[in-house]
């Protein structure tokens, strides 16, 4: 049994916040590039410019490529073979959240209560974290930033199956229309089908945390991806939400099956500075 | 964007200045701006309930909604984007009719703000979302001047060169989200 110790967890996770929120992925920066040639709105164009010269400024001076640096999603997938050792493991992942964010000049975003008192935690914890037991005997930690302008056009749709494909569609048009410029496109669309409530939520954020390029390894889900995305470019929207083709730069879904009565519909929108960084311990 | 078709200005600025600008319009902030979000729109409205004074009297001022991170050394401040304005939608009217001249933020705005930007008349602009680098570049110096338990959400000035914006809706009401949006919608 290969063990692992709580100290080298929190120090990965500190690595890993700082690393996802001032290096935009390589895929996402392409694709931005790309699309500054694709896109036929001047303004749309020079704002993609903008954002890829602020993605290499963010890279050479280590500092976030925005200034919202999110609740940190944590998505922890557990070798079963493994043993944690030298402490807990969710104290671990939060204490390198508070190194991460302290020591990597990020922003601290998170408050302790929703409701009442709303007191800054300042060290941007806790962390939300979605634990999985696998096979084998690493631990592959994914840590994306979650910021709150896109999280907060998120949208739940406990659709029926009689709504099918159509209903689906609607759902996540919806959403993205809903979501105009406030979720800051290009972005990211995540969608979760199936499951029950809690699970299309899940799905829909391990989505929208997928890498830019994958495509549902289901053809038919593949295929909807695609369409999905095609129909977002055509709302107009375009970056930041004045004008234009590029909408988002990828949809993904990810399902579950689901009850014989229900076709749960989750959208998680990411926006264009869709983060996240990975490591195997 | 050719520079022949950016508006330079100096804030704060009077009435004439304000509605000098048209939605559409690229324009580039020099001066002093406010920098304030939900927690501090919230506090300056609880000072006009209880009929205090306000930290600062906001008469000709721009607010840019923003809630920065930290400044490393040497940096006068950390990535400092926009944030959405529509989370201010609730406060916005009360400090138009106390002489606030100017907002900066992303997204879209409520009815009732656009009906008292005309009335006040008050543009809002826009900066890129998410370029939160780049635009700390024009932030030259950011001054905590209440609240600084807010952390990120205190309230400030900012002294900013050239700080990039798009007017999105003028003062007479024209919105460049929907006349921008409309050419390329084929849906």
């Amino acid at each position: 049994m290969k063990e692992i110790s709580c100290s080298t967890i929190t120090e990965a996770v500190a690595q890993l916040a700082i690393k996802a929120c001032c290096k935009l992925p390589h895929d996402v920066y392409a694709a931005m590039e790309a699309r500054v040639k694709t896109e036929p709105s001047p303004v749309g164009q020079d704002i993609l410019r903008q954002l890829v010269q602020n993605a290499d400024i963010a890279a050479q001076e280590s500092v976030p490529i925005c200034q919202d640096t999110g609740l940190a999603v944590i998505f922890a997938d557990v070798g079963q073979d493994v043993h944690i050792t030298g402490g807990d493991f969710t104290q671990a992942i939060n204490a390198g959240v508070a190194k991460g964010y302290v020591e990597g000049y990020l922003r601290k975003s998170s408050v302790c209560e929703p409701l009442f008192k709303r007191t800054n935690t300042g060290d941007n914890t806790p962390a939300v974290l979605h634990v999985r037991i696998v096979p084998g005997e690493n631990i592959h930690l994914r840590l994306a930033p979650k910021g709150a302008g896109s999280e907060n056009k998120s949208v739940l749709k406990m659709l029926v199956p009689a709504d099918g494909l159509e209903g689906v569609k609607k759902t996540v048009l919806d959403a993205v229309v809903t979501a105009g410029p406030n979720a800051c496109p290009p972005m990211v669309v995540g969608v979760g089908l199936g499951g029950n409530m809690e699970l299309a939520c899940i799905l829909a954020k391990r989505a929208a945390a997928r890498d830019l390029n994958s495509v549902n390894p289901d053809p038919a889900y593949a295929e909807l991806e695609q369409d999905l995305l095609q129909m977002i470019n055509k709302t107009g929207i375009g970056p930041q939400g004045l004008g234009g083709i590029t909408t988002a730069l990828a949809v993904h879904i990810e399902w579950a099956p689901t009850h014989i009565a229900s076709l749960p519909c989750a959208v998680n929108i990411n926006c264009h500075a869709a983060r996240h960084a990975d490591v195997v311990l | 964007m050719s520079e022949s078709q950016v508006k330079h200005i100096t804030a704060p600025f009077d009435i004439s200045t304000a509605t000098s600008l048209r939605a559409g319009d690229s324009v580039r902030i020099s001066g002093v701006i406010l920098a304030a979000r939900d927690a501090a729109h919230k506090r300056l409205c609880e000072c006009l309930d209880a009929g205090q004074a306000l930290p600062i009297d906001l008469t000709g001022h721009v607010v840019y909604y923003v809630g920065p991170s930290p400044a490393k050394p040497g940096q006068a401040i950390g990535s400092a984007g926009p944030t959405t304005s529509g989370r201010m939608d609730a406060y916005t009217p009360r400090l138009l009719a106390c002489g606030l001249r100017g907002m900066i933020g992303k997204g879209y705005r409520s009815q009732a703000v656009v009906e008292a930007m005309q009335k006040f008349k008050v543009p809002y602009m826009a900066a890129v979302g998410g370029a939160g680098a780049l635009i700390a570049r024009s932030i030259k110096k950011y001054t905590v001047l209440a609240w600084p338990e807010l952390g990120p959400e205190a309230l400030a000035l900012m002294e900013v060169e050239d700080f990039p914006a798009i007017c999105v809706i003028d003062a007479l009401g024209n919105n460049q989200y929907e006349v921008g949006q409309a050419p390329y919608k084929t849906l």
